[in-house]
């Protein structure tokens, strides 16, 4: 059986709200906060970028777990902001984590599904015997001013995939990707640009809707046969409508989704509504996961929960503790932390 | 800070990794060749990241450094923390305010970065703590 062993979660205390940022852009916040269903967002302090986050997710996921780290194979961290363009956030990571010498690795970049393609590789790699460390974290980029700045966030969200103890079984994954230009930053650039509402459509409904669909029919599987599932969630409002065209209900999307309340975490975002699902899911239970990277590409998960979860919660720092402590910041102090 | 003096300090900075005297038993941090025992007999020890706040300071003005900048904003706060093994050591606290601050209070050892060698330059990571 080949899954998760470990999870583990990282959000940035800071949160602003969208009240703070409408005022700043003269915006009108009933209007934003309806239009996107989001009311507040994480955001880093000064010191905290993709490889420290990932480092606090990590060594979540490593001390919950009985592997130690020196017999793990890999690491992969998806991210679209790594913090250098040339040396890799992997091996930052790694040595943090106490990984020793005797590991591969390389970052991932697609967009916001960088972190599930992380999670891919992994998979593939423990079927042959290997114990990886994969997953994802942002310090999401947007220009002041941009309608992206009510959203783009800040977290981690990492996992130890293998075969020994498994808490969450990987029955499944399958992809659906295509050229299709709808978000983008190019070398040098400092922020992204987007094709406003072409994100929507042709792209992330597109997409998403493919992947979930191929990965149900290739499991003769139906909506209903899953007690949880994951989206993409730039907003709030996209992954509930993709909910509703799929058949899947608001309670089954609920637990895993926490972008009103930390915003778009960009290639954390599906992730860390996984992990938070991971905290309470109970044995036997069967959660869909379907991510969304601009440019473009949907991975989807079938995952089925097994006995050994119910030891794995036990102690573990939850996503919902870091959701819960958050202390607020003014527009002043987020140009100040969280835009680089 | 020179890169391969960086690179050095990584074991001691992003894992707080001292040295354990097989003599004497005393842990220290940083590293040392020798104990103060007079043993030479050292082996590496990985401090667990706990500790208390020994003395703390609100720094309000900061001193210029125009080779290396240290990721931090103004007011910041500086602390010797004794950790739960023995030695103290110098460390920023974050993501406390100034009302949370207490000696004798618990903290534990989180990972950020120290500071970078201008635009270009390499980024060094460590140890920071927050309150546990």
């Amino acid at each position: 059986m080949v899954g998760i062993i470990s999870w583990g979660s990282y959000i940035p205390r800071y949160r602003i709200k969208v009240e703070e940022i409408a005022k700043a852009q003269g915006a009108d916040a009933v209007v934003i906060k309806e239009s996107l269903m989001i009311s507040e967002k994480s955001f880093p302090d000064i010191d905290e970028d993709t490889a420290t986050m990932a480092v606090e997710a990590g060594r979540i996921t490593l001390s919950s777990s009985a592997i130690s780290p020196e017999d793990i194979s890999a690491i992969y961290i998806g991210s679209e902001s790594h913090p250098y363009a040339v040396k890799p956030t992997g091996t930052i990571v790694a040595q943090a984590l106490g990984m020793g010498n005797g590991y591969t690795c390389a970052d991932l970049q697609f967009a916001c599904k960088g972190g599930t393609a992380a999670i891919q590789v992994a998979y593939y790699m423990a079927k042959a015997g290997l114990n990886v460390v994969a997953g994802a974290a942002d310090t999401a980029q947007s220009a002041p001013g941009d309608i992206l700045e009510y959203t783009a966030a800040a977290g981690a969200a990492m996992f130890l995939v293998g075969k020994e103890k498994v808490c969450a079984e990987i029955k499944d994954t399958v992809s659906f990707s295509s050229d299709t230009p709808d978000f983008w930053r190019k070398p040098q650039k400092k922020y992204p640009s987007h094709a406003g509402s072409f994100t929507g459509e042709p792209s992330y409904f597109r997409h998403v809707m493919s992947a979930a669909k191929m990965l149900m029919k290739k499991n003769g599987t139906v909506p209903k046969d899953y007690d949880y599932a994951v989206f993409h969630q730039p907003n709030g409002k996209f992954p509930s409508r993709v909910a509703k065209k799929l058949g899947f209900t608001e309670k089954q999307i609920s637990d895993g989704m926490l972008v009103t309340r930390i915003g778009n975490t960009y290639s954390a975002a599906s992730l860390l509504g996984l992990c938070a699902v991971l905290d309470i899911a109970k044995p036997g239970q069967r959660i869909l996961l379907t991510s969304y990277g601009s440019g473009a590409g949907s991975d989807s998960f079938d995952i089925l929960i097994t006995e050994n979860i119910i030891a794995a919660q036990k102690s573990r720092k939850t996503t919902q503790s870091f959701i819960e402590d958050k202390v607020y910041g003014d527009y002043l102090k987020y140009l100040k932390r969280a835009v680089r | 800070m020179a890169i391969p003096r960086i690179w050095r300090q990584i074991e001691e900075k992003y894992n707080l990794v001292g040295t354990l005297c097989k003599d004497c038993k005393k842990k220290h941090f940083p590293p040392r060749e020798v104990c103060s025992c007079g043993c030479y007999d050292l082996e590496k020890y990985r401090f667990l990241g706990k500790g208390e706040i020994v003395t703390y300071t609100v720094i309000r003005i900061s001193s210029e450094d125009n080779e290396d900048t240290p990721f931090r904003n103004i007011p910041y706060v500086l602390a010797i923390v004794r950790l739960d093994e023995g030695p103290s050591l110098t460390a920023q606290i974050v993501q406390c305010s100034e009302s949370e601050l207490m000696i004798g209070k618990k903290v534990e050892m989180v990972f950020r970065k120290l500071l970078e060698k201008g635009e270009k330059g390499v980024i060094q990571y460590g140890y920071k703590f927050r309150i546990a």
